[in-house]
């Protein structure tokens, strides 16, 4: 099953079980059924509920507030994540802050879906990865798709929080299979970390010894599981992945004992640089292991720069499987 | 555009209890002034001296199933809905038995079907999402929002106006026209008119120019109901006078300005009309206020954990 059908057949799921649910954003109703097409035939089974809008990320991201702040679980498809800036004010002034500003637990059953990052050629304006600015905002969750998360269960858990959560989706994901990690490795869940869904990990036979730990979310799983399969077989170099569901607030207590072994710790993303969501990760690492570490966490991300439309523009920016693997090899020299 | 002016309202006082809630709202508002003048208050307030009556006129409309959205100047708003001073106040000053524990303050305050924000233009496009609730679960409620003529510089305002007429949505919009954003008077921030936004959406308009309560009831009574069964989102334009500063000690307006807004306050008309019973029901709700203000100055301060 391919990414984007198990993310739909998650939105079915959603909608049929829970009569107050709504999925609201522009052009997700059939025919069309979305810019990615992940709200293909919602609209043809619940149409009172999957309703499609004006161009108005602001408005339709504060009608969803409306509706979670009656008790309704609203769904919000941001056409491109870029978009959410657009809505940063109704996320963050009003669906995160009605949590607790008002002096006791409102809950707010409410997701913002954000098609984000690049290498599609989309250009500076619909490529991003705009994660590392919600990160730290009181009331708010922050989860990225994966293809080792079941959709259904990572949906069901960020409405389950009461709390809005923006959930990022790489749009390379959303051809991709599911669970597929290739044929030289395996996968697993770790239990209470990443979200009650628990961080995914990818190893190569024993998940707690590894030379090296790779930290990354959904959209890195194939260029980081590249850089995997080629360190071991050019190098001997055992790496485990972990990718967590939820991205903030991260909980790092499980994965400390393998972090603690592993001879270097890195955190991958798409992000451009400077203020990264990784930093925050690397931080709370070496509050915890700052004692145990050979070297500081190393962060991978993209560089400081808008991301060009030219492919091979895009490649010099964005993190490539290259850029991990060699990130590894420097992580280890020393 | 010309400044808006309130038409005389008769000699004739609003029924007791109108009368006693627009005094309660000016009396509690003079006490804020009061209180941070002697440096009591916490961080800010607005007040919203002068446009008492507009809340105290629509509580006669307003059901308990109808949603209110106010804003940073919602003592009256609150006040209206719920005659509860001492919460109000213990929230503004961080006392026990605070509507939101002194989280909130004066901004921000959420009660059964009463929420306000701080933020101008945000509580429309969720006031939408109540609206669109509504009509699926409790027809005939509507939501009622409280915005400015400040407000209408805010995208937000159009994204939702345009969510509300086409989906015809129960929302009612309260626009308390002052004349004046913060400090910058209405003809230095809007082009055009509150009239030609809304019907430019094709949402009703209607202009209240009185400040009599009953009459005001009297106009808008029809036109709510339409809100309520047919879906037609309504703008009603209130030309009022905000009597005092922004906030507090922040009044930069020239004094014929200030005096013209005095000239217009329903305050001095009905201590003029009816000097009798006007100051006897003035006394009691300035005494009610007093009382309050000593009785919670006297609460041990908010409990609230920030990590609960």
């Amino acid at each position: 099953m391919r990414v984007a059908e198990n993310l739909n057949a998650a939105l079915h799921a959603v909608l049929e079980a829970d009569p107050s649910a709504y999925v609201i954003g522009e052009d997700i109703t059939d025919p069309y059924g979305g810019a990615f097409k992940i709200t293909k035939g919602l609209s043809s089974r619940f149409p009172d509920r999957v309703l499609g809008t004006p161009i108005s990320e602001s408005g339709i991201t504060g009608l969803a507030a409306g509706l979670a702040l009656c008790g309704d679980a609203a769904i919000v498809e941001i056409m491109f994540g870029d978009f959410v800036a657009l809505a940063f004010d109704q996320i963050v002034n009003f669906a995160a802050k009605s949590v607790s500003m008002y002096g006791s637990h409102v809950p707010m059953r409410m997701v913002v879906r954000c098609p984000s990052g690049g290498g599609r050629g989309y250009g500076p304006t619909h490529s991003q990865s705009l994660q590392k600015h919600f990160v730290g905002v009181p009331g708010l969750s922050v989860y990225e798709m994966s293809p080792l998360h079941d959709n259904r269960v990572v949906l069901e858990e960020m409405l389950a929080a009461g709390r809005p959560a923006v959930f990022f989706e790489d749009k390379v994901l959303y051809t991709r299979r599911m669970h597929d990690v290739g044929d030289l490795f395996l996968h697993d869940h770790l239990a209470g970390s990443g979200g009650t869904a628990g961080a995914a990990r990818v190893f190569l036979e024993d998940p707690e010894a590894a030379d090296c730990v790779i930290i990354a979310p959904g959209g890195m799983v194939e260029r980081a599981v590249g850089a995997m399969r080629r360190l071991l077989l050019e190098q001997e170099v055992s790496c485990t992945l972990v990718v967590p569901s939820r991205l903030h607030p991260f909980d790092v207590e499980p994965l400390l004992p393998s972090l603690r072994r592993a001879r270097a710790v890195l955190v991958a993303e798409e992000s451009t640089a400077g203020g990264t969501w990784g930093s925050e990760v690397a931080h709370r690492i070496h509050a915890h292991l700052w004692r145990d570490l050979r070297r500081p966490v190393t962060l991978v991300h993209s560089a400081d720069s808008v991301i060009p439309t030219a492919l091979h523009l895009e490649r010099s920016v964005l993190v490539q499987e290259s850029t991990i693997h060699d990130a590894v090899l420097e992580a280890l020299r020393d | 555009m010309t400044e808006p002016s309130v038409a005389l309202a008769g000699s004739t006082l609003p029924a007791g209890d109108d009368l006693d809630l627009l005094l309660l709202i000016r009396h509690f508002e003079l006490a804020l002034l009061d209180l941070f003048g002697r440096g009591e208050l916490n961080g800010t307030t607005h007040t919203c001296l002068g446009q008492e009556y507009v809340p105290v006129a629509l509580r006669g409309l307003l059901g308990e199933a109808d949603h209110v959205f106010s804003n940073h100047r919602g003592h009256g708003h609150y006040l209206a809905r719920f005659q509860d001073p001492a919460g109000l106040l213990a929230e503004i000053m961080g006392r026990e038995g605070a509507v939101c524990r002194g989280v909130g303050g004066s901004q921000h305050i959420l009660r059964d079907r009463y929420v306000s924000t701080g933020v101008q233009g945000e509580s429309l496009p969720v006031a939408t999402g109540v609206a669109l609730h509504l009509k699926r679960t409790s027809p005939g409620a509507l939501a009622c929002v409280f915005i400015g003529d400040g407000t209408w510089g805010e995208g937000a305002v159009y994204e939702a106006l345009n969510l509300a007429a086409l989906w015809r949505l129960p929302l009612l919009v309260v626009v308390e026209h002052n004349g004046i954003a913060q400090s910058t008077p209405t003809t230095r921030q809007m082009s055009g008119t509150v009239r030609a936004r809304a019907q430019a959406f094709g949402a009703r308009h209607h202009g209240v120019e009185t400040s009599d309560v009953a009459a005001i009831r009297r106009e808008l009574a029809p036109l709510v109901s339409e809100v309520r069964f047919e879906g037609r989102p309504l703008v009603v334009e209130f030309a009022t006078h905000r009597l005092g500063p922004h906030s507090k000690g922040d009044d930069t307006r020239p004094p014929e300005v200030v005096r013209q807004a005095e000239a217009n306050d329903w305050y001095r008309r009905y201590a003029e009309a009816d000097p009798a019973r006007f100051g006897a029901a003035d006394r009691a709700q300035r005494e009610r206020v007093a009382a309050v203000v000593a009785e919670v100055a006297a609460r041990p301060p908010a409990g609230w954990d920030p990590c609960a």
